[in-house]
């Protein structure tokens, strides 16, 4: 009897391990938070709440998922947050004051995004920067790089009524009276995409690979060059794919902005999950982590904390998912010990 | 032994400031175990470096295969056949096995990576091996020695026909070993040329054919290994006599005073119940496996872990360490098995590293007193014979061994009584290991204590007053140096409960 029970346990604990422990832990907290909200606050309970969580977590959920390809190299990427306001306003420029074609504007906005992470690339990959510096740097320029397009005032992509208000629809479908979130739909495909990326194919696992251990990937023959390259594009292609989802949620997009989005996405890859060190991380867990930021930020004005305590809760929920990341090292080196004593 | 695969002549190479490989000349035979040694420093790996392409040699000739071959990158001599298994395992510690053996030359499925077929190749080779490791597990739950054996499968993985060993053994316990030399026994049935790089003396009769000797960057000359002494080869190396033969008898008096005494210590899983008593003027040897707790005791008794319970003594007071800083405060000083993580700061000089855990000595109010600082460094850098231009080097630039004497610097600049000697000599190279032996009788003499933790056996024999025997976290065993042979401690440290 005690035995079936054991084994029931015993497999039950594998499948956790398959799916990764960290991961239904922060399932866990994003159901539990929701949880909390709905039943402290009755306007939590709305629809338009949960609406208003969605559309708030789209570009931080984009940039989150970018963000953590460099993480897992054992790098960093603080140029996003500064960056998709920059592309956001590039791309809005030519839309508005030079009449381009919507759709032309958006792939404008990867283009840069890609650009920015071309040069972020080789700053890390071939030049050898420390990838803070290399990306506190882009960060500088995209900010300045931005201003300039905005002439110092806000730009208005097209609204629904006008040509090219469409692309809004892209994240919010209005059917009749009903708008449906469909920019969720999308992310969820990117992170199954993504996911296939980092776990199935060449780029994902030598990205994981260098963040192990970047010198013996190059000794493996790997061009590790190229793949921080590939790196650091992945990353600013999520930034113009951010760019676009924030001037379509936002009416206008300010140019001095955007500092500080970063550090909402790398605090939502942490949380869920990719290590600092490198080599560990999931973008499911990356996205659950998202969503424990977005839900925290709507969430805690519904129960009367202001902006200030929302950065305060935010901080120490971050506090908290970096320790629980350097015990889990340490368990990870203790491990080691048990097998080594066991042979 | 057969046709010659690897002729390598008059290969030179140099760096800024070092003439690192001086018209190097090597042979390699197929289905020949071909060691090659010296001092760290020597210019082995250099010299390998320069064949798998990871350096570009100045000037001389690679004949591989019957050809004149230049490669310009470890793969292109990996796609040739030419494979190295490196000293610094090269790891990647959060994928599997299998991801590990295939990492650069995976197998796919379209756009996709074949994990399946990867995992079935990988439990493939282990079969020729005849070793037992899951390929699906991830790498870093792994002991040292199978992480080893999955180098030696993903070298051969490539269908190599010349693998490099770069000290395999440096890591590895007794019984690995001995499994590791079955596997390259098995390598030179099917004619593979392996060049094995090692300091172990005693290896070298038991596994390979030939060794040649290099030092200071050039060739000194290769000798039959049958044919040659231990004393042949140490000449070779150093160009004098060192060997040392194992102590017979403690000199240590039975009634010397106890300056350590741990009672039931107990921290992690690793160490259970342990206790023990150091005598002034003594050494006292940790013998035992990997992993049997051996370091981590050593870093409960200097507060480095956290312990659960138990007592220390020191002088008969009972002391309480719960940090590093208490256990230096008490004179006891830590020399780690891993240097380049706990040991040394590898960035700064030599003297600032010498004197970094007795700092406040150094200070003239709130600065540090440079001048003092140096005298005392290049007292030590003297009386430690530590090879460095000065002690305003950057200690990253020195050998394995010089880096150890400047940890030893750093202790004995603090005067500690008591030290702990973890794996002292391990990866460095026989000149600096007779070194530190002939200091650490020194240090004896003078009255200090030392316990040294140690998996080379001939090293506890030839050390040791009396020597602890650990197994699975607890104390086996405890011998008289007279009384201690390598049989004995072995049974001792595989002693199940």
């Amino acid at each position: 009897m005690s035995r079936q029970i054991q084994n029931i346990l015993g497999s039950s604990k594998k499948i956790i391990q398959r799916i990764g422990g960290q991961k239904i832990v922060v399932f866990l907290i994003v159901v539990a938070l929701f949880g909390f909200f709905c039943i402290a606050s009755p306007n939590f309970r709305r629809y338009s709440t949960t609406l208003s969580i969605l559309d708030y977590s789209y570009y931080i959920a984009l940039i989150a998922i970018g963000v953590s390809f460099p993480l897992i190299t054992g790098g960093v990427d603080l140029s996003i947050g500064t960056g998709l306001i920059c592309y956001s306003l590039i791309g809005g420029y030519l839309v508005v004051y030079q009449g381009w074609p919507v759709l032309l504007g958006m792939i404008v906005c990867i283009l840069c995004g890609a650009i920015i992470g071309v040069l972020n690339g080789i700053l890390i990959g071939t030049m050898n920067l420390p990838a803070f510096l290399a990306t506190l740097c882009t960060m500088m320029m995209t900010r300045g790089l931005g201003s300039i397009f905005s002439t110092g005032l806000g730009i208005p992509w097209p609204t629904a009524g006008d040509e090219g208000g469409w692309f809004r629809t892209i994240f919010k479908l209005n059917v009749g009276n009903l708008k449906l979130p469909l920019g969720f739909l999308w992310i969820l495909l990117l992170v199954v995409l993504m996911s296939f990326v980092l776990n199935h194919t060449k780029t994902g696992r030598y990205i994981i690979a260098i963040g192990c251990n970047k010198e013996a990937t190059r000794l493996a023959g790997v061009n590790i060059r190229y793949y921080y390259i590939l790196t650091y594009v992945i990353s600013g292609v999520f930034a113009g794919i951010a760019a676009i989802a924030y001037s379509a949620i936002f009416a206008s997009v300010y140019p001095g902005t955007g500092a500080g989005f970063e550090l909402e996405g790398i605090g939502g890859a942490i949380i869920g999950g990719v290590s600092m060190t490198g080599g560990v991380g999931s973008i499911v867990g990356t996205l659950l982590g998202v969503f424990v930021i977005c839900i925290l930020k709507t969430g805690l004005p519904f129960i009367g904390l202001q902006a200030n305590w929302q950065q305060i809760i935010t901080g120490i929920v971050l506090i908290t998912a970096v320790l629980i990341d350097l015990m889990r090292n340490r368990q990870g080196t203790k491990s080691v010990t048990t097998v080594l004593k066991k042979q | 032994m057969g046709e010659v695969i690897l002729t390598m002549k008059d290969i030179d190479k140099s760096f800024p400031g070092v003439h690192a490989l001086d018209n190097v000349s090597f042979e390699l035979q197929r289905g020949e175990v071909h060691a090659l040694m010296g001092e760290n420093g020597a210019g082995k790996s250099t010299l390998m470096k320069v064949l798998t392409g990871i350096y570009k040699k100045d000037s001389g000739t690679i004949t591989y295969d019957g050809k004149d071959v230049e490669f310009t990158n470890p793969r292109e001599a990996q796609q040739a056949g030419i494979v190295i298994v490196h000293q610094e395992l090269n790891m990647l510690s959060h994928l599997t096995v299998a991801q590990n053996i295939f990492i650069g030359c995976e197998y796919m499925k379209g756009t996709m990576i074949d994990d399946a077929r990867m995992n079935a190749e990988s439990t493939k080779l282990f079969e020729r091996l005849n070793i037992n490791i899951d390929p699906t597990e991830t790498m870093s739950k792994l002991t040292v020695g199978k992480q080893q054996m999955c180098e030696i499968a993903k070298a051969i993985s490539h269908e190599a026909q010349v693998i490099v060993f770069d000290e395999p053994s440096a890591a590895l316990t007794e019984s690995e070993v001995s499994e590791l030399f079955e596997i390259i026994r098995d390598l030179k049935k099917k004619d593979i040329g392996i060049i094995y790089i090692t300091h172990r003396m005693d290896e070298v009769k038991v596994i390979t054919d030939r060794v040649s000797v290099m030092r200071d960057g050039a060739y000194v000359g290769t000798l039959i290994s049958e044919n040659s002494t231990k004393n042949d080869i140490i000449n070779m190396m150093v160009g004098r006599v060192i060997y040392e033969e194992p102590k017979t008898a403690s000199k240590v008096p039975k009634d010397a005073p106890v300056v350590l005494k741990v009672e039931h210590l107990n921290a992690g899983r690793l160490v259970k119940d342990v206790s023990f008593e150091l005598h002034k003027g003594e050494i006292l040897g940790f013998s035992g496996l990997m992993g049997a707790g051996r370091t981590e005791t050593a870093r409960a008794i200097f507060g480095a872990d956290i312990k659960e319970s138990g007592d220390i003594y020191i002088d008969g007071k009972k002391v309480e360490i719960h940090s590093p800083k208490d256990a230096v405060k008490c004179g006891i000083g830590y020399l780690s098995e891993d240097r380049k993580r706990f040991g040394i700061v590898v960035q700064r000089t030599v003297a600032e590293n010498s004197t970094m855990a007795y700092l406040e000595n150094f200070m003239r109010g709130i600065f540090i007193n440079k001048k003092n600082e140096r005298m005392e460094a290049e007292k030590y850098v003297g009386s430690l014979a530590i090879k460095t231009p000065s002690v305003n080097q950057l200690v990253v630039d020195l050998s394995g061994g010089n880096q150890q004497k400047v940890v030893l610097a750093k202790w004995l600049v603090r005067d500690c009584d008591i030290l702990i000697f973890d794996e002292p000599t391990r990866g460095i190279d026989v000149g600096a290991k007779s070194d530190i032996y002939k200091l650490m009788n020194e240090l004896v003499k003078e009255g200090k204590s030392i316990i040294m933790i140690s998996s080379e056996m001939p090293e506890v024999l030839r050390m040791s007053d009396r020597i602890v025997v650990m197994c699975e976290g607890r104390k086996s065993g405890e011998l008289r140096i007279e009384e201690a042979t390598q049989e004995k401690i072995m049974h001792l440290a595989t002693m199940e409960n």
